[in-house]
């Protein structure tokens, strides 16, 4: 009977992934990372059901309680025309995180093939795509924004297709990195000998040992894509209204009697950037002790 | 070392050339004609075929890339018609404001966050380390703009202690130069304290890791070990090599500042770079923009050099072949 539990024992954790459980618990004991967990969730689950349950639409307008301070009614205020700013900040949330979702997803895509391909061939064209990232990293970053948007437009399908392009080279410089060490190693050696093909090699055989770089990438990444996109808005050029985000809603707060008396205009969308890059910078930390303490990330 | 200068100085060309042509091309893509902004209703659509034929001629993308770069060698960057001024004039009126607001908060955030960093360091899990650990996570999570504008209501509205906006008094124009820097000065601090702030989270962040790193190191334990005083170990012997890290850091903040002072210009409505750009787009005046651009580009390649060969300066442990 207990020979059996053992071997039950044993088979049922060399199913489970071992490296990825030990990270787990190194997270765990970082008990300031898991708030930020828990922080980001809730922010998360408020964008998606706020604007769904509330009685009040995003663009649904009620001039006779336009410019109300919170009350019970209005849990924020209005803005100058009646829309309930409460469900404007969580439909607002809903923009900049997709923003950043969507913009952290492409530029990893491009990114993590362009620096596999790069470190794992070598040659003229690591050469050539080196040469690329670095025009792109030496873009005036805000300045190519603003210049992109004023030539096509504002919309956030063209927002989120600017950003992944100038975002690409750090991630493919890390990976390019990290891939020409692991090729230097035995069991590449190994893979060779045997003829593996070099896709295989590439996406089956040095792709997992990277993906922890991968994954504290992506979380900072989403901190700067939030601050990037809600700086553009707050400029005039990301989303532009009447589709709001925590960008856009701020603006308000240019506006000097807005910014003296009015704060239930500006300070929450405010917050709420701060919060969410706050949480994002703390669980990349966290993920990044979890995993590997050295990582240069 | 000589080869390695003139080796990094040769690789910025292509760079920058790269840069440029990109910009040039979307620039050239972009809506709109040179003649619009400056087009009078009495004008024929002929008198306006032969001012376009003038001031932009209809060449190949290439050939006006090619001038364009002749052009800015010889210190022509084009002509801004809203301003009715050469874009190198305009850029230069207003770069001091910028050059100002971000010399300042650097020199601000490092003054602050190096020492900031060093206690945090020795003191590792202290009081004091958790305190400044949270603030500059804090700090660096804040964005600019929503920072500003917290300053801005709390210390020039309410509290009345600065100015609103602007870099001057106008009431100031005529009044002796110290004066008229001293005000300038008075303007410069709420915004400089905001661009400062994120820097300075920066600046704790890295001396903090990069003296836990040296500290630990077995040099420090020896000198420890010697019997020297500890204010000597730590700012003879570990500051020394902690710093080199620090020193690359120098280079490569100089983007994220002059970000950071576009959105600074912006709150504050300062007379800066920053805010002639959203300006010189909200107007389509693309000459300008592609002056600003190619100025931002170079600031940014040469910041990068001096980056590196300082590290080379620093560390004579660097050798480069």
């Amino acid at each position: 009977m207990t020979t059996l539990d053992r071997n039950e024992i044993i088979k049922q954790s060399a199913k489970k992934d071992s490296y990825w459980r030990g990270v787990w618990r190194r997270l765990k004991r970082n008990r300031l990372a898991i708030v930020s967990a828990i922080i980001l969730i809730i922010i998360a689950l408020a964008c998606i059901l706020v604007p769904m349950f509330s009685k009040y639409s995003v663009s649904a307008t009620d001039v006779a309680a336009a410019d109300s301070p919170p009350t019970a009614e209005h849990l924020l205020g209005t803005d100058n025309i009646g829309r309930d700013l409460l469900v404007r900040l969580f439909y607002g949330g809903r923009i900049s995180l997709g923003v950043a979702i969507s913009v952290t997803a492409l530029e990893c895509v491009i990114g993590i093939v362009l620096g596999a391909v790069s470190g794992f061939f070598g040659g003229i064209v690591d050469t050539i795509i080196m040469r690329i990232s670095e025009v792109f990293m030496c873009f005036p970053f805000l300045m190519i924004c603003i210049t992109l948007q004023s030539i096509f437009g504002t919309s956030v399908k063209v927002l989120i297709f600017i950003l992944s392009i100038l975002s690409w080279p750090s991630i493919a410089r890390i990976i390019r990195g990290q891939i020409l060490s692991l090729r230097e190693m035995d069991y590449m050696e190994a893979c060779r000998a045997l003829g593996i093909s070099n896709f295989r090699q590439i996406f089956k055989h040095l792709f997992p040992n990277v993906l922890a770089y991968v994954i504290v990438y992506v979380t900072l990444s989403m901190a700067s894509v939030i601050l990037t996109e809600t700086s553009l808005s707050f400029l005039g050029l990301g989303v532009s209204p009447p589709t709001p985000t925590w960008g856009n809603l701020i603006q308000a707060a240019r506006n000097l009697l807005i910014l003296k008396s009015k704060w239930w205009y500006w300070v929450p969308p405010g917050t709420m950037i701060f919060l969410s890059i706050l949480c994002f910078n703390i669980l990349g930390d966290g993920l990044r002790d979890a995993i590997d303490p050295k990582m240069q990330l | 070392m000589k080869n390695y200068l003139i080796r990094r100085i040769l690789q910025i060309i292509p760079v920058f050339l790269g840069i440029l042509f990109i910009l040039f091309f979307i620039i050239s893509k972009a809506p709109g004609s040179i003649t619009d902004n400056i087009m009078d209703p009495r004008m024929t659509p002929e008198m306006r075929a032969a001012l376009q034929e003038k001031l932009d001629p209809n060449l190949p993308f290439y050939v006006k890339f090619w001038n364009w770069i002749v052009e800015a060698l010889h210190g022509n960057f084009g002509f801004s018609n809203q301003h009715y001024k050469p874009v190198v004039d305009v850029i230069g009126a207003n770069i001091g404001c910028t050059f100002a607001l971000a010399l300042t908060a650097m020199i601000l955030s490092m003054l602050i966050g190096i020492p900031a960093g060093i206690v945090s360091a020795t003191r590792q899990y202290s009081a004091v380390d958790n305190v400044l650990t949270v603030f500059s996570l804090a700090g660096l999570a804040f964005p600019t703009f929503f920072l500003g504008l917290l300053l801005l209501k709390v210390f020039a509205i309410d509290l009345r202690w600065f100015p609103i906006f602007g870099l001057s008094n106008a009431t100031l124009a005529h009044a002796p130069f110290l004066t008229r820097l001293g005000d300038m000065a008075y303007h410069l601090i709420l915004p400089a304290i905001v661009l400062g702030l994120a820097e300075t989270a920066s600046f704790m962040r890295y001396t903090r890791s990069s003296m836990l790193e040296v500290i630990r190191s077995d040099y420090i334990r020896t000198a420890r070990a010697k019997g020297l005083n500890e204010k000597v170990v730590i700012y003879k012997h570990a500051f020394r090599n902690a710093m080199i890290p620090i020193v690359t850091l120098l280079g490569f903040r100089i983007p994220g500042l002059i970000s950071g002072a576009l959105m600074t210009e912006t709150v504050f409505s300062l007379p800066g770079v920053g805010k002639l750009s959203v300006e010189a787009v909200n107007t389509r005046n693309y000459p300008l923009l592609l002056g600003i651009n190619a100025m931002l580009t170079m600031t940014t390649l040469i910041a990068t050099l001096v980056a590196d060969v300082l590290y080379a300066v620093v560390d004579p442990r660097i050798r480069y072949d």
